[in-house]
């Protein structure tokens, strides 16, 4: 009992080894098909690994989910921060992407040699019309409670329109509508 | 060295918009690589379907647009410029919200911009569906795979690879698309 203590304290003290940083998010990054990654992580952080505790990485997720950038990149860049300072952040994120990379760098060579052969054209409009079920599904997901409430609908349909209507560029969509909606969702009290 | 120029600004300033994840700049990447880097819009929903089989965060399929646009030192470029921006960010307000602590303001930021980014998913929806669905058949796929994904807990990987392959047969079979 007493020894079990001090090895938990001893892990506690202990820094996270680069290495072991790396694989834990390559790992990540290698398994994670079809989405889901911030679970991958969220598992990988507060169960298998105890690098945060529970508040620590709900306050990193919100941080991630507030900034610009892919959510799991940026959590994995406040994790490894967190862990072993930039250099941490770094190697997380590396771990993280390394594996998709590769995949669709691979991808993306086939896609050059097979373009314009006729079944790989069948093969990639099929695929093309799930992806487009995928998406909205997932936008569903997301949205579906802000969907049912007057000022978040409101802010989403202005923004779709001032997008797919009135083609604005994505700046200017940000600079309309991040103004609008913060004076609507203002802090009160 | 131009086109590397080109693609480092278009992509760091994208990472930089990215507001809620990756799939919000989706219209405006479809529309900046059609004006600037003739990229057409078939190709783009290709390219878009296929990084969706990939493990790992779901935009590394921009790495293909680089490496059609510039060869590898065009994904290197696309690479770079797409994940380091919104990543430094991202690390330094990290660090000084662990200086500053909660504020109320941390949370209306959050609250302001889902919604603006669930505007511009749907306006990703719409441009990937304008450029992929170009009848019955497509159209069906796409539907049949939105009731899948929301009502089964089958891995979307599976989803789209049986759609590919059953599409293709389709296709191929009447000639629709």
């Amino acid at each position: 009992m007493r020894q079990e203590l001090s090895s938990a304290d001893q892990r506690k003290g202990e820094t996270v080894g680069l290495v072991s940083l790396f694989i834990e998010f390559l790992l990540i990054g290698a398994v994670s098909f079809g989405g889901g990654i911030v679970a991958y992580q969220k598992i990988l952080l507060t169960e298998k690994k105890k690098w945060l505790s529970q508040d620590e990485f709900m306050a990193a997720l919100a941080i991630s989910q507030t900034m610009p950038g892919l959510n799991s990149v940026n959590l994995a860049v406040l994790a490894g921060d967190k862990l072993r300072g930039g250099i941490g952040a770094l190697v997380a994120m590396l771990g993280l992407i390394l594996p998709g990379a590769t995949f669709v760098m691979i991808a993306g060579y086939a896609y050059s040699e097979g373009q314009d052969h006729p079944i790989v054209n069948l093969l990639l409009a099929g695929i093309a019309a799930a992806a487009t079920g995928l998406l909205a599904a997932i936008t569903y997901k997301i949205g579906s409670k802000h969907f049912q409430q007057i000022k978040p609908l409101v802010i989403i349909v202005a923004t779709f329109v001032l997008m797919s209507v009135l083609h604005l560029s994505l700046i200017w969509v940000l600079l309309i509508m991040a103004p609008i909606a913060l004076f609507l969702f203002r802090p009160r009290g | 060295m131009g086109v590397l120029i080109h693609l480092c600004l278009t992509f760091g300033m994208l990472s930089l918009l990215a507001v809620g994840g990756g799939t919000a700049v989706i219209p405006e990447m479809q529309t900046v690589l059609s004006s600037s880097f003739n990229i057409d819009h078939t190709t783009f929903v290709h390219v878009y379907s296929l990084g969706q089989l990939a493990p790992g965060p779901n935009m590394l399929m921009v790495l293909i647009f680089g490496l059609q646009i510039a060869g590898l030192l065009g994904a290197g470029t696309v690479l770079v410029s797409f994940f380091l921006p919104s990543s430094v960010l991202c690390l330094m307000v990290g660090r000084l919200w662990v200086k500053v602590g909660e504020s109320p303001w941390r949370r209306a930021v959050q609250n302001a911009l889902e919604p603006i980014s669930i505007g511009l998913m749907c306006s990703g929806v719409w441009s990937v569906a304008k450029a992929a669905i170009n009848g019955p058949l497509s159209a069906g796929l796409a539907v049949l795979s939105l009731v899948v994904i929301l009502f089964s807990r089958l891995n979307p990987v599976y989803m789209i690879l049986g759609a590919g392959a059953a599409g293709a047969y389709l296709m191929h079979l009447t000639g629709w698309q």
